[in-house]
């Protein structure tokens, strides 16, 4: 079977271009160059900006990971490239 | 048992733990001893991929700095787990589809070159010896201060340590003893930091404490206490900056990208067993990263409200005997200079460079400082690093919890330079002889090379902890700087830029490094005096330099390989194949 190869990656390529979109919004775009006008709103006793910096991003990072995982989990199955099937194979040894 | 005792214990057995671990797990192969035979789980991976990361500096340094720098040890924080992300969604996945030992394997096959692949072997082991001084080092200090060992024998004894299971474990050893260190270093993290949060806000979990109330009646939350006592005092607010918004943007950059560049923790993602396992594995060390990294800046937080707090104003010979047992070791020294017997504290150095003390001790007990004092009305000089390590006296915290701190502080140190060992003498081994010089070594040969050259690394790592060279300090944060630069902007176009070639990569490494090399060492050696942001190139510090150095590497790499030959038909199909995450090569069972 041929697999479309190339729509994958073009699918790779979109999801990588939105997460890495977010990434760049929270911490360079609210931790860095917004930060003082965000530190105008007050955020659960801490000024936003300064939380995001500090706190947010971080949180943000972490689920932008998971997201990928999962997101990409789809799109192997979907485009017959997910390594599933390598993993059954070890199970046989294990 | 007092303070002491009970560290000597947590210390044994915290090694004694990790020593079992290691003979354990002895490698017999090289593909054990270089990437623990790619068959370690996702989470297992995750929690060593934490240890190896977080080194002496996140452990011991970082809180004490946030504590000083507010706002501005942002860069720190976003710059050191940003770059996870970075890692799992453009490098991790495809490095592990690629399947080889090294990151100067990638290189070297991807650029179809020997040149290619030593240029990467030079910057490896520029960027991995600079950071592993900083952490033998680091051993040096913890033994010193809490064992009272001199930092040799202490230095020694960390050395003895390492060998064990680097040597003899390899990738396989290193990697079940950084699970063991990581519950180390995180339960040592967490514990004195939840103390310290309910002694200041009554709530038990730090992240919420630093923007909970004070319970000390003011109605203030910490951040606006912090602000408030701060600015009294004449210092900046703790919420803002003191930085260049472009300086802090470059450096956060440069750690970013610099994180995703460096070796030892790329290679990590070569010890899963599948493509989605190296995904899921950076997913796993972030939040286990995040667990400490989060918790920091209530630390930080915490600590400087109660230093302030605790000596401000207050009479010497009333002052907590922390401050006076740091004094003695000389991280703390306070010139009487407006004669009142109380210690003021204020923006400012007290006095020129580290405190030298005079033989007396002046007649309320404090030790007599012979530096010249400043013109400024503060007192105190404290080292920064001393935050962490004295927040749980600071705090009045019981005995164990010092104990857990040292032995949570030697994981972390022990954890990166067993990490870093490895690669350095993984390069040697396998890029340069193996690869280069010396083809015709048999497996058995080469797993005795990589053996002899990780005890080559190990003893020039301790030489350079016991005796380090002026500069080994100050160049350990630039390690990522010249990571960022040099091998991050080649492994990235490798895998998404099918056009790149051997000439560009070349050419676009070494002109990263050696830009990033000469403006770090023209501020830092060749003219100290002019290392401010006046003389700086578009106002960005040597710290964050890699950024540009990165930008200059991208650039010429992609105007050079345009103009000369594509990659060979071979490459193209290999770069086609570590796109797709099905049929990776079968990894070995534990």
């Amino acid at each position: 079977m041929k697999q479309d190869t190339q729509g994958y990656w073009k699918a790779n390529l979109r999801i990588l271009g939105a997460l890495l979109s977010i990434w760049f919004i929270v911490s360079f775009g609210f931790g860095i160059l917004l930060v003082d006008e965000l530190n105008q709103i007050p955020f659960f006793g801490f000024k936003l900006g300064f939380w995001w910096a500090q706190q947010g991003a971080i949180y943000v990072f972490v689920a932008l990971i998971f997201v990928y995982i999962h997101l990409m989990q789809k799109l192997d199955r979907r485009y017959g490239v997910s390594d599933d099937d390598d993993a059954e194979a070890n199970q046989e040894d294990s | 048992m007092d303070a002491q005792g009970l560290t000597y214990l947590f210390v044994a057995l915290s090694f004694g733990l990790y020593i079992g671990i290691a003979i354990w797990s002895r490698a017999g192969s090289t593909n054990e001893f270089y990437v623990a035979g790619g068959g370690v789980h996702p989470i297992a991976n995750g929690m060593a991929t934490a240890a190896d990361w977080m080194s002496a500096a996140s452990f011991i340094s970082m809180a004490g700095i946030i504590a000083f720098m507010g706002y501005d040890g942002t860069v720190y924080l976003m710059g050191w787990t940003g770059g996870y992300v970075i890692l799992a969604l453009l490098l991790a996945p495809y490095l592990r589809k690629f399947g080889q030992f090294t990151v100067p394997d990638f290189i070297g096959t991807r650029y179809y070159s020997t040149t290619a692949r030593v240029v990467a072997v030079i910057c490896l082991i520029l960027i991995s010896f600079t950071y592993v001084a900083g952490q033998m080092r680091g051993v040096g200090i913890v033994f010193s201060q809490f064992l009272n060992i001199p930092i040799f024998w202490g230095v020694i004894v960390g050395m003895a340590i390492v060998f064990m299971y680097a040597v003899l474990g390899g990738m396989k050893g290193i990697t079940y003893t950084q699970v063991a260190q990581y519950c180390v270093l995180i339960f040592a993290y967490l514990v004195p930091a939840i103390f310290i949060s309910m002694l200041i806000t009554g709530i038990p979990i730090p992240q919420l404490g630093l923007g909970a109330q004070v319970i000390d009646g003011s109605g203030l939350s910490v951040l606006d206490k912090l602000d408030q006592t701060l600015t009294e005092l004449g210092f900046a607010a703790y919420t803002q900056g003191a930085k260049s918004t472009i300086d802090v943007f470059a450096i956060t950059m440069a750690l970013m990208i610099g994180t995703a560049g460096l070796p030892h923790v790329i290679v990590r993602f070569f010890t899963v067993p599948k493509v989605s396992d190296a995904r899921k594995s950076a997913g796993y060390a972030l939040i286990f990263i995040a667990l400490l990294y989060t918790t920091a800046p209530a630390v930080g937080a915490f600590a400087r409200l109660n230093f302030v707090d605790t000596i401000h104003n207050t009479q010497y010979s009333d002052v907590a005997s922390w401050f006076k047992s740091w004094e003695d070791i000389g991280l703390i020294g306070w010139e009487d200079k407006n004669q009142d017997g109380r210690i003021q504290y204020h923006p400012g150095a007290p006095f020129e460079g580290k405190p030298s003390f005079g033989p007396e001790r002046r007649p309320d007990g404090s030790r007599d400082v012979l530096n010249t004092p400043t013109a400024s009305d503060n007192e105190v000089y404290v080292d920064r690093d001393i935050m962490v390590l004295a927040n749980p006296e600071i705090a009045a915290l019981p005995d164990w919890v010092i104990a857990l701190v040292a032995a949570g502080s030697l994981a972390a140190a022990l954890s990166t330079a067993a990490g870093l060992l490895l690669v350095i003498s993984t390069s040697v081994s396998h890029d340069l002889l193996k690869k280069t010089f010396a083809r015709g070594l048999t497996d058995k040969q080469e797993l005795f090379a990589a053996r002899l050259a990780a005890v080559t690394a190990i003893g020039i790592a301790g030489y350079l902890g016991i005796d380090p060279p002026g500069f080994v300090a100050q160049v350990v944060a630039f390690a990522f700087g010249l990571a960022a630069a040099s091998l991050f902007p080649a492994i990235l176009l490798g895998i998404f830029d099918k056009r790149m070639n051997r000439e560009g990569a070349i050419v676009g490494m070494l002109a990263g490094l050696i830009f990033s090399l000469i403006y770090i060492a023209y501020f830092k050696f060749v003219s100290p005096e002019t290392n401010h942001a006046d003389y700086w190139l578009f106002g960005i510090s040597p710290e964050g330099i890699g950024t540009v150095g990165a930008v200059i590497n991208f650039t010429l790499a992609m105007v050079i390989s345009r103009c000369t030959a594509p990659a060979p038909v071979s490459v193209l199909a290999m770069v086609d194949n570590i796109r797709i995450p099905s049929g990776v090569n079968r990894p070995q069972d534990h």
